[in-house]
């Protein structure tokens, strides 16, 4: 094994782990703003995923051009998934917890079977895009485009959170999730600020959808194992924080990549689970967690 | 201040509860209560614990089903959200403070303001940093860092950072040191010398009615007396039956 391929690996598992960092941030997010945890993240990436495929079948848009417009359509469904649904369970004062959970776990089943329903359950992928097949070569490390692509949009979604906490409405954020019932003491509208938590959790999923679908495989289950990589990556970054999120998305990318380089690559994922094992078992509000 | 001087313009008190009900987890904490509080006033609700004195002001700021009417300066509460009543000049300061403990004294401060809109919304922080200097001081500090009385200034001061026309204060002198009690509630008038109309519920009852203008007796839910605050102090039975002095 030369150094190269170590470092080529290690380098596209950096590259994957922002992306993996991206769909817990937004997870992470809606779980620190108000202790839903939304099972039907997965699914979400798997519709920003086919919204791409088909924005792009239909009008020839690449990818990279539509992040704006699928970012703004995941938005948009975020916020009324928190309006007609979640907003309804908070009121519900037994076994609260329990129905939130079936609720975002029927919304994960529901949009699968949607998705499969309409578009069939073959993989679809986008061939032709502008970044499609090109690489990137430093010497002996030759990186795939998109996924350095992938990396770079993921680093600016984390600063665009990042600096988003430091405005104003940041603030508000993280003062409902302090004490959400205390926001209305400051004139602040609890459901709006958890509709706009909503959306942003969404849009940061559907900017990874439409990462991901430049170089990675559709359907209709595509979202599952992302999801479950990014509960691993929720709790191993500490439940709430957007900045453990991105650290713990760069350990698990790393993690996996180098586990594929010992294991045969099908039991890749073993190495994350194990990291999983040992927070729970050390350290249960992972490495930023204020729980 | 005499009571003449602070009477209720007869027509329209800026506050008024009429048949005012509440109810905290399934049962009635308060039945029907009428009270007035005229613009400029500094009203005191009294009365023993679990009288529904916090519950008053909770079901005034939305904060608890009610039913009955609540009129602020012509405009009907009861069906508003707590976060609209906050928005028409109603702040609570409430129980337990609420602070956002991980937020800086600042942010906790400029919060108070986010829900206004101008470019004057800030300026109430002058008047919080002349009352509570000490904030100043704390500005970069986590709200939960700071000592009992220092959040207790920092809950009044957010309060006022929403630019109330009402202020409401539940027990602000609880679990505070004497000296720090004296401070809160010398604080209290000058809030009101700037235009700022306060319903303050207490247990310490000499400091409340020694501020307030008028007061009532809350006992089981119900008003069983009012009066100058005056009338109230030297009321012996009511001392002795109400107030357990």
């Amino acid at each position: 094994m030369s150094p190269a391929l170590i470092l080529q690996v290690a380098i596209g598992g950096i590259l994957m782990g922002l992306l993996y960092a991206v769909v817990a941030a937004g997870l992470t997010l809606i779980f620190g703003l108000m202790n839903v945890v939304n099972f039907a993240h997965g699914a979400l990436l798997m519709a920003a995923m086919y919204a791409t495929w088909l924005i792009h079948r239909s009008t020839g848009l690449d990818p990279l051009l539509q992040l704006p417009l699928v970012a703004a359509l995941l938005f948009g469904t975020g916020v009324a998934i928190y309006r007609v649904l979640i907003a309804r369970t908070l009121q519900i004062r037994v076994n609260g917890a329990m129905v939130q959970i079936f609720t975002t776990f029927g919304l994960s089943i529901f949009l699968v079977g949607l998705a499969q329903l309409v578009f069939g359950s073959d993989f679809q992928s986008i061939n032709a895009s502008f970044l499609g097949g090109r690489t990137l070569a430093f010497g002996a490390v030759v990186l795939p485009l998109p996924l350095v692509a992938s990396g770079v949009v993921s680093l600016l979604v984390f600063l665009a959170l990042f600096r988003l906490s430091r405005t104003e409405f940041g603030r508000a954020l993280e003062a409902t999730r302090e004490d959400f019932e205390a926001v209305a003491l400051i004139g602040v509208d609890r459901d709006r600020i958890f509709g706009i938590g909503w959306g942003i959790g969404a849009a940061a999923v559907g900017i990874a959808g439409v990462l991901l679908a430049n170089f990675y495989y559709i359907s209709p289950d595509v979202g599952t194992n992302f999801a479950l990589i990014a509960y691993v990556a929720v709790a191993l970054g500490g439940f709430g924080s957007i900045l453990g999120a991105l650290i713990a998305g760069l350990v698990i990318g790393l993690t996996e990549a180098l586990t594929a380089l010992v294991v045969d690559p099908s039991l890749k994922q073993i190495g994350i689970f194990l990291i999983y094992l040992a927070v729970l078992m050390f350290r249960p509000r992972g490495l930023f967690g204020k729980l | 201040m005499p009571i003449s001087e602070t009477a209720i313009a007869a027509d329209r008190p800026l506050l008024s509860t009429r048949h005012l009900r509440a109810y905290y987890r399934g049962l009635v904490a308060l039945h029907g209560i009428d009270l007035d509080v005229g613009a400029g006033e500094i009203v005191a609700v009294v009365g023993a614990n679990g009288a529904g004195k916090s519950t008053l002001l909770r079901a005034i700021a939305g904060q608890v089903a009610r039913s009955g009417e609540i009129m602020f300066d012509g405009i009907a509460l009861a069906n508003l959200p707590a976060y609209r009543i906050c928005r028409l000049g109603i702040a609570l300061v409430p129980e337990g403070r609420r602070l956002f403990p991980r937020l800086s004294v600042e942010d906790n401060l400029r919060l108070g303001a986010y829900a206004r809109r101008g470019p004057e919304r800030f300026r109430p922080l002058e008047l919080v940093f002349e009352l509570f200097p000490r904030l100043q001081e704390r500005l970069t500090q986590r709200a939960e860092l700071l000592s009992g009385g220092e959040q207790q200034m920092l809950a009044i001061g957010r309060a006022l950072m929403t630019s109330p026309r009402l202020l409401m204060l539940d027990e602000p002198s609880q679990g505070l040191m004497p000296r720090l009690v004296d401070d809160i509630f010398a604080a209290i008038t000058q809030i009101r010398a700037r235009g700022v109309t306060v319903l303050i519920v207490e247990q310490r009852l000499a400091e409340a009615l020694a501020i307030a203008d008028r007061a009532y007796v809350v006992q089981t839910g119900r008003i069983v007396l009012q009066g100058s605050a005056r009338e109230i102090a030297e009321n012996a039975e009511v001392r002795r039956a109400y107030l357990g002095m």
